[in-house]
């Protein structure tokens, strides 16, 4: 009896390698990954796409950690065209600058790095918020430290444009995948990042209007809009009020400071 | 038994983040099963198609019943009747067509080799049990569920499930004794 028992052990084997990924496919579940071509003068990126949507982004230099980092137990992101639509929402999401209705998977970090990314997602292209902007709006001004974090550990990094959060001082700061690629994806949104830096560097925090009375960060549309003759730089929000600016609606500096 | 809970609870938060797990926790059993009910040539094919059918259903459960769900039966019950379905199809097709796929060679002969002992001779020997039997025997002993798992998967009680594997490896001693004997 145990003999024959034994001799049917024998018929247990493992599946074929193509199993899962055949049924992965069929069911459109699991960890896939395609490329697009990323804002000028950045590169290829690799996206990450499953059925709840782009769970990853990263430069196609980065492969051999990205599928590390996403890999479950043996089974790693399999390489497979994103679906027509989500190609055409993410083409649109890069030219635009903005996320639109790309779907983005966030379901996996916490609340708090949900809430960082979604006020993150709302900077529109080519303006600079500083760390401190995003902790006072998701109303935690004492969490910029928090924030910073969250935002390095942004999964879809250039969809959720964290490179348009840069340090209190001003300046431009630092980058998951590097300082150069923040000012690469700046640039190709029409900032000048070396000028950021060199006004930061000056001390100057916001940029007023001498005709509005009203001040703004140096990169927020209408600050962008002032003439030359009327710009008037400021170095805090203190003395912004003291020269009785009052702050703009729509870029809201420092608006409970 | 812990282990799999958890998985019915991923499942049940998430069908479509937990199913790659739950393939990759069961592929490898639910291939050496179906194999040795259908045979080499035709056990991917089904084994995906059980998945597939467990993803479909899924989708339609409640989040409790999910959560509930005793993943391996519930995965038997499912490929099992795809088994049942493979061999009906399979007696209504012309004579011709079974001695092709019998002389089909190659890689699938190749397949057919497990360690060392032909797959097809325990596919005849096995089929020449009751289906109850069957089941029961290549459930408990190639793929390794509990008597009640089995019990669950066949929907038989647990008692005529301990009977029919003990039946089942009776008959396939006698089987294989008729074998060696001249």
């Amino acid at each position: 009896m145990t003999d024959i028992a034994r001799r049917l052990q024998a018929l247990a084997t493992t599946a074929p390698d193509t199993l899962v990924t055949n049924v992965l496919a069929a069911t459109g579940t699991g960890m896939f990954y395609s490329t697009v071509a990323g804002p000028v003068g950045v590169g290829e990126l690799l996206i990450g796409w499953s059925s709840a949507g782009i769970y990853a982004v990263a430069p196609v230099t980065e492969e051999a950690r990205f599928l590390e980092e996403h890999s479950t137990g043996p089974l790693a992101p399999m390489p497979r065209e994103l679906p027509a639509k989500w190609r055409r929402q993410l083409e649109a999401a890069l030219r635009s600058g903005k996320l639109g209705r790309l779907p983005v998977d966030l379901g996996k970090l916490s609340d708090f790095q949900q809430t960082v990314l979604r006020k993150t997602a709302e900077i529109p292209p080519g303006q600079l918020r500083p760390y401190g902007w995003v902790a006072r709006e998701i109303g935690k001004p004492g969490a910029t430290r928090a924030v910073g974090s969250a935002l390095n550990k942004n999964p879809v990094p250039v969809l959720i444009p964290c490179h348009r959060v840069g340090r209190s001082d001003g300046t431009v700061g630092q980058y998951a995948y590097g300082p150069a690629m923040k000012r690469d994806l700046l640039r190709a949104e029409g900032l000048d990042p070396d000028a950021i830096d060199e006004a930061a560097e000056r001390g100057v925090r916001y940029i007023g209007s001498a005709t509005t009375n009203i001040y703004c960060h140096p990169t927020c549309h209408h600050a962008m809009r002032i003439k030359e003759t009327n710009r008037v730089e400021l170095s805090s929000a203190a003395a912004a009020h003291r020269a009785g600016f009052r702050a703009c609606l729509v870029c809201r500096p420092a608006v409970a400071a | 038994m812990g282990k799999a809970t958890e998985l019915a609870s991923r499942l049940a938060a998430d069908v479509d983040a937990a199913f790659p797990e739950l393939v990759l926790t069961h592929q490898d059993r639910l291939y050496s099963g179906v194999r040795s009910f259908v045979g080499a040539a035709d056990a991917e094919d089904v084994t995906q198609e059980a998945f597939i059918r467990a993803h479909r259903a899924l989708q339609t459960y409640t989040e409790d019943r999910i959560e509930s769900l005793q993943v391996s039966p519930w995965l038997w019950t499912i490929a099992l009747n795809l088994c049942r379905n493979w061999a009906r199809t399979r007696s209504r097709r012309p004579q011709t067509v079974q001695l092709s796929f019998d002389q089909s060679g190659g890689a699938a002969a190749e397949d057919e080799v497990v360690n060392g002992v032909m797959l097809d001779g325990w596919k005849q020997r096995l089929a020449r049990l009751s289906e109850a039997q069957r089941v029961a025997v290549v459930l408990r002993h190639v793929v390794g569920l509990s008597y009640r798992e089995i019990a669950t998967a066949t929907d038989r009680p647990v008692g005529t499930t301990k009977t029919d594997v003990s039946r089942g490896l009776t008959a396939l001693r006698r089987i294989i004794s008729e074998e060696e004997s001249p």
